[in-house]
């Protein structure tokens, strides 16, 4: 075998990636099939007659076999259609496209905020590890991870939106909005996701940089007499690194594919909403595309931490 | 007294009275809220409507799923928009007559089994065409088509034959119904241009307001449509706009944080706290909505009548009421006719005798526990309503064993299959068709099983029964036969709570519906 093991183990895990995916959409397929009810009838509700319900089941084609349904669809997939939603009639990637990209919009800005933050955090709290500044902020980290995120929604709407306006507490987004009021809907929902992910991925920093200050080449570090920043900036952080990343991936996928409860909350137009919305009325081909665009996000945000922890390996990256 | 709450009403809107004040004045004259309402809603008119602005409600009841197509109406968004923007042949009015609106006159034939529709000339839809006698016989067919999808489907089943003629449109009935102009203000029947049969989901009427915004399940909008042909009692804000908020404390933080001028369903258990709220005014209803428990008739143990009055004495409408709609409803009386129907006539009131529900209980033989399914996708509070039941009925000596089913698939598995569940009722626009939908023998939707010969009969005849006092005689005895005989429980009617900031002007309830029978937004406008 040619090449270097590197790109070998990335490309190793690139195609466990789409295996896995595969298998993901196999899955999603099954689990929708296997909803209780009848699309049918969810369109319809309670006022649907039977004649209607039969005219409706042909024209979906509904009537078909599970597994020629399957591969029609995989096929739609793999040449780009989504396929057609079955409530609207409507192309499923021409509603879905706003959807995601409002999506993406907050999950990218809360990252922008969140994941330094909590990197920072992390090294302050290592820093003054075990003394007051080191209580103050995993002890408000844990507090805010701990209470559930409708309650900090609501919390941050009486108080930022009801009692001193400042900021809307309904988030709606459209397009053509200009950016900066985008932002300012977006503060609140972004709070609370940030209020949320925070902990986690503070106290993994925490632990991991701590892991590695009990090692004795650290201790060496110490006793050449660098200082404790310094120590932690150069020797201990990068080789937490790995840890690390796979935590932030891990935070970055929930605010891609968890934050149903904070759209809601917020009316926040976003894919959560959307696949909310399908689901009650057994919307499937919708929902089998949100499942698959939510299973790409997860294993490729898993697959890029992967990599990174193989390139933040040395003994990865120079090979004997 | 009326010159009084005139003079009052008036004051009001001059703002030399508060609206509690006047509401408070009223009372104490012995005016209904509805009435003194209305009253004061009239004043405001009459100072006249502020143009322009633009005008929000937050509304529950919307999917990303929802569509223009209004034969898919079905959510509570879809159709106040559809009352923005589409255009109906008539409208039912506060005291339960009709108003036409691109109908110009409606007439029937001797055996109320033709009718002739004039249509007004020169009305424009929002593309520019004009609205032909073509256009809404085309609309009509397409709901009444047989194959059709459309949620009017139910109701249109008696036609026969649409034609138009000339300006009149002539429909056939196969059995005569003098019920049915008030068909034609179903929420359902805008009339679009070739009924839709082009491209149903265009959202092109004749409405007060063009849409411009269509983002189902997040937000829907219009701008005023200049050739508006209602003249000036509607369309009085520049735009219009519906969020979609299915929560209900956003909703209610967004009409106090002035986001939205209006909001629907008010969750009564937070009413007292929101009165409180400066400016936001509480506008609830009683409606035709109900909610019921509901047994098959033909169905073991349900088939024994005595059963069957056993479990209606062992109902506490009065505490039901109070616990799950916290009040804000009426009781009701095991029929599902209330006085917002038009022919009502009150029947003795059914009230919780523990002692009578025995004495029929043993009567009927039955032992053993009787299976209660519900869930709360039913109805709010369905759960606890059902244990409430369990408790009210423990003191009469009937043991209720109350099953919690999933809500996915609650309508399509359970309602209308087993053979004891609760379930909830929108009412319908008449008598005829609440009975006709729900109890005629032959009826999909019969959810009581209810086979009653006599009373399917004179369901029949009171169709053809043009003479108004004999047919409230014949709704009345019906009312009895469903009261006494019949496999439902109706321990109550709801109101509709909506709740309006201080910049909604014009606000006033509509009996048939919430949002004013969802002309809110196109009937409020934007107070100064």
């Amino acid at each position: 075998m040619g090449g270097s093991p590197i790109l070998r183990l990335i490309a190793q895990r690139v195609a466990m990636g789409i295996l896995l995916l595969f298998a993901v959409s196999a899955l999603i397929f099954a689990g929708t099939q296997i909803l209780p009810g009848d699309v049918a009838a969810s369109i319809l509700g309670q006022s649907a007659t039977p004649t209607a319900l039969a005219n409706l089941r042909q024209e979906l084609g509904l009537n078909d076999p599970a597994y020629v349904r399957y591969f029609r669809w995989l096929g739609g997939i793999l040449t780009g259609d989504l396929g057609t939603a079955l409530t609207t009639r409507q192309d499923i990637a021409t509603t879905l496209g706003p959807r995601l990209w409002n999506t993406l919009f907050l999950a990218f800005w809360t990252a922008v905020v969140a994941i330094p933050l909590a990197i920072l955090l992390g090294l302050l709290a290592v820093r003054y590890r075990n003394g007051p500044i080191d209580k103050a902020i995993s002890g408000f980290a844990l507090a805010s991870t701990s209470l559930p995120e409708f309650f900090i929604g609501y919390l941050l709407i009486f108080f930022f939106a009801v009692k001193l306006q400042w900021f809307p507490s309904i988030s709606t987004v459209y397009d053509g909005m200009p950016f900066l009021e985008k932002l300012q809907a977006i503060v609140l929902p972004g709070t609370a996701l940030l209020l949320v992910v925070l902990a986690h991925m503070m106290r993994m920093t925490r632990a991991a940089i701590l892991n590695v200050m009990q090692s004795a080449y650290v201790e060496t570090a110490e006793l050449k007499g660098l200082s404790q920043l310094n120590i932690i900036r150069k020797h201990a952080f990068p080789n937490a690194i790995a840890p690390i990343v796979n935590v932030v991936m891990l935070n970055l996928a929930f605010l891609v594919v968890g934050v149903v409860v904070v759209e809601v909350i917020f009316v926040y137009p976003g894919m959560g909403q959307y696949l909310v919305d399908h689901v009650a009325k057994r919307d499937v081909p919708v929902v089998q595309a949100v499942g698959l665009i939510f299973a790409a996000v997860y294993i490729s945000l898993n697959i890029v931490a992967d990599i990174a922890s193989i390139l933040a390996n040395p003994r990865l990256r120079h090979p004997r | 007294m009326s010159n009084e709450l005139e003079f009052l009403s008036r004051y009001v809107v001059a703002g030399r009275l508060s609206r509690r004040d006047f509401l408070g004045r009223a009372a104490a004259l012995g005016a209904s809220a509805a009435f003194a309402n209305s009253l004061l809603g009239s004043a405001a008119r009459a100072q006249g409507a502020v143009k322009g602005g633009i005008l929000k409600a937050g509304l529950q009841g919307g999917e990303a799923t929802n569509s223009l197509d209004p034969a898919s109406f079905l959510s509570q968004v879809p159709f106040s928009f559809g009352k923005c923007w589409g255009e109906y042949l008539v409208r039912l009015k506060r005291d339960g007559s009709l108003e036409n609106k691109l109908a110009e006159e409606i007439g029937a034939s001797d055996d109320a089994k033709t009718w002739t529709m004039k249509i007004k000339q020169g009305v424009e839809f929002h593309n520019g065409k004009t609205v032909t006698a073509e256009d809404v016989a085309a609309t009509i067919t397409r709901h009444a088509d047989a194959n059709s999808k459309s949620g009017a489907l139910g109701i249109l089943t008696n036609i026969t034959g649409v034609k138009a003629s000339g300006n009149d449109v002539i429909v056939e009935l196969a059995n005569a119904d003098a019920d049915f102009p008030y068909l034609m203000a179903d929420y359902h029947l805008i009339i679009q241009p070739n009924g839709g049969k082009d491209n149903p989901t265009e959202g092109i009427s004749a409405g007060p307001y063009k849409v411009t915004v269509n983002e189902p399940g997040v937000r829907q909008g219009g701008e005023k449509f200049a050739n508006y042909h209602g003249g000036d009692a509607m369309g009085h804000a520049d735009q219009i706009e519906i969020i979609v908020i299915n929560d209900a404390t956003a909703r209610t933080s967004a009409l106090q944080g002035g986001q939205v001028q209006m909001i629907n369903r008010v969750e009564p258990k937070i009413v007292e706290l929101i009165k409180r709220v400066p400016g936001v005014t509480i506008q609830n209803v009683s409606g035709r909505g109900h909610y019921v428990f509901i047994m098959h008739c033909n169905t073991a143990p349900f088939d024994n009548n005595d059963l069957r009055l056993a479990l209606k004495y062992a109902m506490n409408r009065e505490e039901m009421l109070e616990k799950i709609l916290f009040g804000y409803g009426t009781v009701g009386n095991d029929f599902p006719i209330n006085a917002a129907y038009p022919l009502f006539t009150e029947l003795e009131q059914r009230t919780f005798d523990p002692d009578k529900a025995k004495f029929h209980y043993q009567k009927s033989g039955h032992s053993g526990p009787v299976l209660l399914r519900t869930s709360d996708v039913a109805f709010t509070g369905a759960v606890d309503a059902a244990q409430l039941y369990q408790q009210s009925c423990a003191a009469a000596g009937i043991t209720i064993e109350v099953k919690r089913e999933p809500g996915d698939g609650y309508w399509s598995e359970v309602w209308n299959k087993q053979p004891f569940s609760t379930s909830y009722w929108g009412g319908r626009s008449t008598q005829d068709q609440m009975y006709t939908t729900a109890y005629y023998s032959k009826a999909d939707w019969n959810d009581t099983r209810f086979f009653n010969e006599k009373f399917d009969q004179m369901l029949l005849a009171a169709r053809s029964e043009l003479d108004e006092a004999k047919r409230k005689q014949m709704y009345a005895d019906m009312g009895t036969i469903v009261r006494d005989e019949g496999g439902l429980i109706l321990p109550m009617f709801n109101d509709f709570i909506d709740a309006s900031g201080a910049k909604a002007g014009g606000f006033t309830v509509h009996p048939a519906g919430e949002m004013m029978d969802g002309y809110a937004l196109a009937e409020c406008w934007v107070a100064a």
